[in-house]
């Protein structure tokens, strides 16, 4: 049972066909959308059959099989190929067919209507340059129709013919045709997609799809076939800037090959690049192929290619090369705009791991900005986006990604979220928040000249963050200098980051709005993972009152984080003020003072809580000591220097 | 860039994906036409090596060429080949017709060898344009726990990303020349110079177009005896290319039940 063995032509991203006499043709992929019912597969059967692309034999099998049935022939059996299709009447998987106009190959994506159906739509239609939405027109324009209709517009096909089927249910009437067009274009509009054409036709006769037969003689535009044909196949992403995500790094040989796929611009060996998100600066030494290698000439976009550097750098996948005066931004947080797929409704909060490309990050959703229904269009509540709708949301990220807004990279301005292994929607880049830091530009990191261990060994301990949180007043400042001082005697090498003198230098140019409160936290955690990493204990107390922030200076840190809740009753810390901030608060002088009010989000799993109202100083701290033991940052053979004087 | 290179470049892609994200993959080698353009073109992938293993479920009736041609290219293209054999006839489900039930030992065997190593994912040489049901295929296809196929339940998949976390203990099906037709696959065996088995080239009016077992594979007429002439002939014919199998046309959905059990 072959679909199709004329014409062979490929199925590729974009570009053009070669034909075996030496000439090209554009090839487009179409893809054919629509409410259930709506007539789809029947208009796909009909094409083939006009544009005489049908094997031997098809047409007397499909008539025997609607006869054994006891139906009249129907063409939708040409694609409704599976048993389980046929018996339920519906398409539900994405199958892909091709047959030529005059001037195009058309690769044509068949995409399910049916409602359950949605994502293998979307798995269709994200591969199409161009589109066909097709409408009964006795039933006029459905939910389905407006959905498919959002989805195209936001899955970036933006060539969109119209086709208005049935026209025999209808009598051919061209004011029940006006009335559709209407109401179709001023929703496609809307989305900002004029339609290429909107053409009536009935597929089951063969009306207005390859030909203008008498009963549509008042239609004047093109017809389907003619539409396809002048689809206009995808921008050629050469022209664009390099992008080479690392799929990875392969060491078969004494060669170390950087693989992946160029997803636009160009290269060639000798090229100066830069490696994101990380920034390090490297010469291609050579663009390695085989069976015959290296290669010498220009690699352009959609080649899978493998280079070589001129020095050893640390590259892993998911980093993209790019030229230094052209990298895509790096990024903890990003605006998407999304369709979801599934079951559960996507909500503020949820964790969720995204792929941008062969990088994956794990993420967490901030904010729900809109929730549509595509099906009726009107927003909804901001607090979740259900199955099959979309809307737009703001995610951080717990590992940098570099990335480009789609509308400058459609390649690399797309991502997928994945649930439990599966992927759950997708989406494009709307923006990029690459922080205080324009695009960075020939940063090459120095690494240290020690070694960790070469540090452990003189400190007697590993680099840590210990992140002291609580209410004001609550103690933090006068424990954290207790355990610098413990620290220092016992031969460590503590620094102490206090919240208020980070503010009054480093962090100066930052004030109490909630952006400025998660700044300051993070360049706080950068500095301490950074004396982390380099050995030292940084000890950081600050009020730090949103979890989020928090969680963020834990992913920064990664496992040097240790955090210790200073839980404090919240009497006794306005009873302490030893700052008078508590009396200023309340005496409406101090704006965005934490601990007034309920916006200290308590810690859900610090490593130590400490309540230094039933606690000596020393004993607060001996507790510490205690958890840096039990969690490995402090050797168990402690020397107290000063006993041995 | 033309049409071959790119079709080369995104199979390229695919296996780096499967290579990357599975943890234990292998190859099947069917000996056919395409299998073996799919290690030519792992061999670009992972620059000349196949850097996993090259599995052969062996029912033990391909034609003696087929055989010759495993033992000399699995020396010379140093595969790690692993050849597992298929359970007798008589352990298959009796209710498939002949053909199909013949080649659902194949299945049984796949399923064999799924087991005795533990492969979390499994490279196919299937193609869109062979077949109705592989036209639904995902590139990263999920194989249930008994290797079956859920075409009503098939995950997402689109801008070249796939789903690569089979659960425990289940494998996924990876399909790096979907996007190939039959001409495509002779066009770039021409020009990259891949050997080939001689039964695809006509002999006495006759030639295969599609090499199975033995006994449910049957010639097509044909006097294309190059791949220059082959290519002419697949421009102008209308028969499709599984006509020479048996099992294809036993019952409606023969192929189907195949497939959905776990065939290729």
């Amino acid at each position: 049972m072959n679909m199709l063995v004329t014409p062979a032509s490929p199925a590729t991203p974009n570009g053009t066909t070669s034909m075996p006499n030496g000439t090209t043709r554009p090839q487009v992929r179409i893809v054919i959308v629509g409410h259930v019912d709506h007539g789809k597969s029947t208009l796909v059967g009909r094409l083939l059959h006009e544009t005489g692309s049908l094997p031997d034999g098809k047409l007397e099998m499909l008539k025997a099989v609607s006869a054994r049935r006891g139906m009249a022939f129907e063409w939708s059996f040409l694609l409704d190929a599976l048993q389980t299709e046929r018996d339920q009447g519906i398409t539900i998987d994405t199958t892909q067919i091709r047959f030529r106009t005059n001037s195009r190959d058309i690769v044509l994506i068949d995409a399910p209507g049916h409602a359950e159906f949605l994502r293998n739509m979307i798995t269709g239609a994200s591969q199409a340059d161009g589109a066909v939405l097709i409408i009964d027109a006795l039933e006029g324009v459905r939910d389905q129709t407006r959905r498919h209709g959002y989805l195209l517009h936001l899955l970036g096909v933006k060539q969109v013919a119209v086709v208005v089927n049935k026209m025999d249910r209808v009598d051919f009437s061209a004011d029940r045709f006006k009335e559709i067009s209407d109401e179709i274009s001023a929703h496609l509009n809307g989305l900002g997609v004029t339609p290429a054409a909107i053409i009536p036709i009935s597929a089951r006769d063969g009306d207005g799809v390859a030909e203008r037969t008498d009963r549509i003689g008042w239609y004047k535009g093109p017809t389907v076939v003619e539409a396809l044909d002048r689809l206009e196949p995808a921008r050629p992403l050469e022209a664009l800037a390099l992008r080479l995500p690392v799929q990875a790094i392969y060491k078969f040989d004494d060669r170390r090959i950087v693989a992946g796929r160029i997803e636009s611009g160009s290269l060639i060996a000798g090229d100066e690049i830069v490696i994101m998100p990380a920034g390090k600066i490297a010469k291609i030494k050579t663009v390695e192929t085989w069976p015959v290698t290296p290669a010498a000439n220009r690699q352009g976009a959609g080649r899978s290619v493998g280079i070589t550097l001129d020095r050893e750098l640390f590259i892993e996948r998911g980093d993209i090369i790019a030229r230094a005066n052209a990298a895509p931004r790096e990024t903890r947080r990003l605006r998407a705009r999304i369709f979801w797929l599934h079951d559960k409704p996507l909500a503020k909060g949820d964790q969720l791991l995204v792929r941008c490309g062969p990088k994956e990050s794990r993420a967490t959703v901030v904010a729900i900005e809109k929730a549509v229904d595509p099906g009726e269009l009107e927003s909804r509540e901001n607090k979740a986006i259900g199955r099959n709708h979309v809307g737009e949301i703001d995610i951080s990220l717990s590992n940098p990604i570099a990335t480009d807004p789609y509308t400058e990279n459609p390649r690399t301005g797309r991502l997928v979220i994945e649930v439990s292994g599966r992927i759950a929607g997708g989406g494009l880049v709307l923006s990029v928040d690459a922080g205080q830091r324009a695009v960075p530009v020939d940063i090459v990191p120095v690494e240290s000249a020690l070694r960790p261990d070469e540090r452990s060994a003189r400190y007697r301990h590993n680099g840590a963050v210990v992140w002291l949180t609580g209410l004001p007043a609550s103690g933090k400042s006068t424990l954290a200098k207790a355990l610098e001082r413990r620290l220092f005697t016992n031969g460590g090498s503590p620094i102490l980051l206090d919240g208020d003198t980070v503010r009054a230098g480093l962090n100066g140019d930052l004030g109490f709005s909630t952006t400025d409160r998660s700044e300051n936290i993070r360049r706080l955690a950068e500095v301490a993972t950074h004396l982390a990493r380099n050995g030292h204990i940084a000890i950081v107390a600050a009020v730090s009152p949103a979890r989020e922030d928090r969680a963020t200076a834990r992913r920064i840190a990664d496992t040097a984080f240790r955090e210790i809740h200073v839980a404090t009753p919240a009497e006794i810390c306005e009873e302490r003020d030893p700052k008078g901030h508590y009396k200023k608060a309340r005496a409406g002088a101090l704006a965005s003072f934490t601990g007034i009010g309920n916006d200290y989000e308590r810690p859900e799993a610090a490593e130590l809580v400490i309540d230094t109202s039933t606690r000596t100083v020393a004993e607060a701290t001996d507790e510490i000591e205690q958890m840096l033991k039990t969690t490995g940052v402090l050797f168990d053979e402690l020397v107290d220097l000063a006993a041995n004087i | 860039m033309d049409h071959l290179d790119q079709l080369e470049a995104q199979s390229i892609y695919i296996f780096r994906e499967a290579f990357a994200r599975l943890k234990k993959i292998a190859l099947l080698w069917s000996l056919g036409k395409d299998s073996n353009v799919m290690i030519w073109l792992a061999r670009k992938a992972f620059f000349g090596r196949l850097p996993f293993p090259a599995l052969h479920v062996d029912t033990g009736k391909k034609f003696p060429e087929m055989y010759r041609f495993r033992d000399h290219y699995g020396k010379e293209w140093e595969l790690d080949l692993r050849v597992e054999p298929c359970p007798p006839i008589d352990a298959v489900d009796p209710t498939l017709p002949p053909a199909a039930r013949s080649a659902a030992r194949k299945t049984e065997g796949l399923k064999m060898a799924l087991a005795k190593y533990g492969f979390d994912g499994l490279i196919a040489g299937i193609r869109r344009d062979e077949e109705a049901t592989r036209a639904k295929e995902r590139v990263f296809s999920p194989r249930g726990l008994e290797g079956n196929w859920d075409v009503r339940d098939q995950p997402p998949e689109f801008w070249d990303h796939f789903n690569a976390s089979p659960p425990q203990g289940a494998h996924l099906r990876i399909h790096p020349i979907l996007h190939w037709t039959e001409a495509d696959i002779w066009a770039y065996t021409k020009r990259e110079n891949i050997p080939i088995i001689p039964l695809y080239l006509s002999q006495n009016g006759k030639r295969y177009r599609s090499l199975g077992d033995q006994d449910i594979t049957n010639p097509v007429a044909s006097t294309a005896s190059n791949i220059d002439e082959i290519l002419i002939e697949l421009e102008q014919t209308k028969v499709p290319e599984r006509a020479g199998r048996a099992l294809d046309h036993e019952t409606e959905d023969a192929f189907e039940r195949l497939r959905v059990a776990g065939y290729l």
